[in-house]
């Protein structure tokens, strides 16, 4: 027994700024001092608050460490797990006030928080299976195959409201009837892991910090159609995520709990992992399956369903990571438990990955229902450098821009997709007003043309038609009639294309045309972009009257666009400088150097 | 795994230390001295005897942790305990055989061990 508990955050975000390092130092420091015997060290996986990382917390004080070094370990050694001396100067400063020190529930960041999905990232030792089960592990997987019968299961899950949340929320008790209800020798179960939105993380956390949940509930599913085998689609871009993940299967085996004759009921499970290449198509649910099947991720025409003909042309059901993270604590604590959270149509939580122009980059689960200006400004901790907030980008690639009039909107599935973008994955990527709506929605549209796997016309040539429009805005050649043109060119992919990546692409171009028309036009029309972000609608000029004519920005200038006249400003000694246009790169040196804010862009 | 009574079993045996990773407002605190001093008289044994002790007896809502010095030297080593809704009380002088008693007689039965405490040493 262990008298104090040390967690070290090992999700990815923590580990790259060397979290798997600091747990050694502290082992080894413990041994040094003889308090291994007292002191636990766990990896968990990730906290969410990705962005104060290396994060490590201390129990039973529950302190949270943020930012911590590998020099500071030996400090923490010594102050606290020795003489019990919290080193305050290390806390995350927002639990400190004045002499007290707040739990961290109490933090900003966490209190708005309800954690479902994520509510074993980082508490338990993801590659311990006992540490699971002490979480009611398992239990749910007990209770479907012991008291409940397949249909059981299925009306609990319809009863509970739950929707798909990789993106487009389809009702998961009814993906699990229409497979039930297809009689087959062979039925499949499979776990969507490929997550490839930009900026969405968390079924990597979910996988690096609890992955038996997804084992779990992909076992039940199993249960409820009548499936003996599952897959889990996952990406090879998530290292630490599939080594978890085979941890978890061979010790779900050794325990028996996925194998022959589970609970002895004589219900069979087994699980195989399938890496993605990284495609981002192969996250639409055919041209997944169709990549497990060892052929080139390329999506089918539907119908036939994956329900009616799927995975090798089997009943198949596919879920997504965080949906799956539910399905357990459903089956336990009751459809009703889970329909009482979030709003009329959107029941349950939803996770969020925080990116962009935010304080707290990082996971936060939050009630349906939730308002975006609680999520950013609040939980969020707001945008940093005081500027002013533009938009929110939700959903990825497939989503759209909401405006700052929108803030006040409660999330769920259909309040989004009424504006125009979509819950997606649950990417949150926060824009302010140093970012050109224009250049945001050509980024996505570049990833998307990049992404298209080309089988269908409408993507492949349509994005590419839609990105080079962007482009001629971009560089100022475009006009009026062009936006006209663009926006009937995405209604035409959208109705067009085979799959859910065609059918969403147009959807950033066409959010910003809606909410950020003006800023179109200024492209258009006065060959100015209001952000200062694209390059060829602007210039750099000295304002002659400010130069103290100290040659800093010619020197810094890298192909000497910068020239010396012969004015000499009233009041001062030297002459000022000038910029040649014609050679300008338009890098922006000359600004950063200048010590007197005599260069400006517009 | 052939029946939902084995899973018990290990979810049981997991739990206790699991719920040291989760804070806990109800819980009843035991802390024990561990400044230069307290560690000189031997409160580290202390320490691990409460923890041991708790652990033995399965107890869910105790904490046991280290604070600093609180200023009483020579009674070190010094154990506070603070069960929710009573008195503070201070043990004195702790060993782990004490610390055994005070275990089983304060945290579980409620019953002050009035000879260890601080009151009790000074008279």
């Amino acid at each position: 027994m262990y008298r104090s508990n040390v967690l070290v955050c090992g999700g990815t975000g923590c580990t790259s700024s060397n979290s798997l390092k600091i747990a050694e130092k502290l082992k080894e420091e413990l041994a040094l001092k003889g308090l291994d015997k007292e002191v636990n060290v766990i990896t968990t996986g990730c906290f969410g608050l990705c962005a104060l990382g290396p994060i490590m917390v201390v129990y039973p004080e529950g302190s949270f460490y943020s930012m911590v070094k590998i020099e500071d370990v030996p400090e923490i050694v010594e102050e606290h797990l020795n003489k019990g001396r919290i080193v305050t100067r290390l806390l995350y400063q927002e639990t400190v006030q004045d002499d007290t020190i707040k739990s961290l529930n109490k933090t900003a960041f966490y209190e708005k928080q309800k954690r479902v999905a994520l509510r074993n990232c980082g508490v338990i030792d993801p590659e311990k299976i006992d540490d699971y089960i002490a979480q009611d592990g398992y239990a749910a997987l007990g209770k479907a195959l012991t008291e409940m019968t397949p249909d059981e299961v299925i009306q609990t899950m319809l009863d509970s409201g739950l929707r798909g949340r990789g993106g487009a929320g389809f009702p998961t008790g009814l993906k699990w009837k229409f497979a039930r209800g297809n009689d087959a020798d062979q039925k499949y179960v499979c776990c969507n892991a490929d997550e490839g939105d930009p900026g969405a993380f968390m079924d990597r956390s979910v996988l690096e910090g609890d992955p038996h949940v997804v084992l779990e509930a992909m076992a039940i599913a199993g249960y409820a159609i009548g499936a003996s085998q599952g897959y889990i689609y996952v990406r090879a871009e998530y290292p630490i995520a599939v080594k978890r993940l085979q941890i978890a299967i061979d010790q779900a085996h050794e325990y028996g709990l996925l194998g022959k004759d589970i609970f002895g009921t004589g219900f069979d499970f087994d699980i195989k992992i399938r890496l993605g290449a990284g495609a981002f198509v192969c996250g639409e649910e055919t041209a997944l399956m169709t990549s497990i099947e060892g052929k080139r991720g390329e999506p089918r025409p539907r119908p036939p369903f994956p329900a009616v003909k799927g995975l090798y042309r089997k009943p198949t059901t596919l879920n997504n990571v965080e949906t799956y993270a539910n399905i357990p604590q459903i089956i336990l604590k009751g459809a009703d438990w889970f329909a009482s959270m979030g709003t009329e149509k959107s029941k349950g939580t939803k996770v969020f990955a925080l990116g962009g122009k935010i304080n707290h980059t990082g996971l936060v689960e939050v009630p349906m229902g939730t308002t975006l200006r609680t999520i950013i400004e609040e939980i969020g901790g707001g945008i940093p450098g005081g500027k002013k907030f533009k938009a929110a980008q939700t959903g990825g690639p497939s989503g759209g821009c909401i405006p700052a009039e929108h803030l006040d909107i409660e999330i769920d599935y259909d309040n989004l997709l009424a504006i125009g973008s979509m819950m997606g994955s649950g990417g949150l990527i926060v824009m302010d007003e140093t970012d050109c709506m224009v250049d945001i929605a050509k980024f996505f549209l570049e990833f998307t043309v990049d992404e298209s796997c080309g089988k269908c016309t409408p993507c492949r040539i349509g994005t590419k038609r839609l990105l080079e429009m962007l482009e001629k805005i971009t560089k100022g050649q475009g006009t009026p009639e062009l936006l006209d043109e663009m926006e009937s060119l995405c209604h035409y992919i959208k109705n067009n294309s085979l799959c859910g990546l065609g059918q969403t692409a147009p959807n950033p171009v066409l959010s910003t045309l809606h909410f950020f028309r003006d800023e179109y036009m200024a492209h258009v029309i006065d060959k100015k972009c209001p952000a200062g972000v694209c390059k060829d609608l602007l210039e750099y000029k000295i304002v002659k009257d400010s130069c103290m004519g100290c040659s800093l920005c010619s020197r810094k200038c890298p192909v000497g666009a910068i020239s010396v006249t012969d004015y000499i400003p009233e009041g001062k000694k030297r002459p000022a400088f000038k910029i040649d246009s014609s050679k300008c790169i338009k890098c922006g040196a000359c600004m950063d150097s200048c010590k007197f804010k005599a260069i400006i862009k517009e | 795994m052939k029946s939902l009574a084995e899973l018990k079993a290990i979810r049981d045996r997991a739990q206790a230390e699991i719920n040291m990773r989760k804070e806990n407002p109800n819980a009843a605190r035991v802390l024990v001295g561990m400044a230069t001093c307290g560690i000189a008289a031997g409160a580290r044994p202390v320490l691990n005897a409460f923890v041991e002790e708790i652990a033995k007896r399965g107890l869910k809502d105790v904490t046991v942790t280290q604070t600093g010095c609180i200023g009483i030297c020579q009674y070190e080593p010094v154990v506070e305990i603070e069960i929710p809704g009573e008195d503070k009380v201070t043990y004195v002088k702790m060993t782990p055989e004490k610390a055994v008693k005070v275990v089983n007689d304060h945290l579980v039965n409620h019953n002050v061990v009035s000879e260890y405490t601080i009151g009790t040493a000074t008279r």
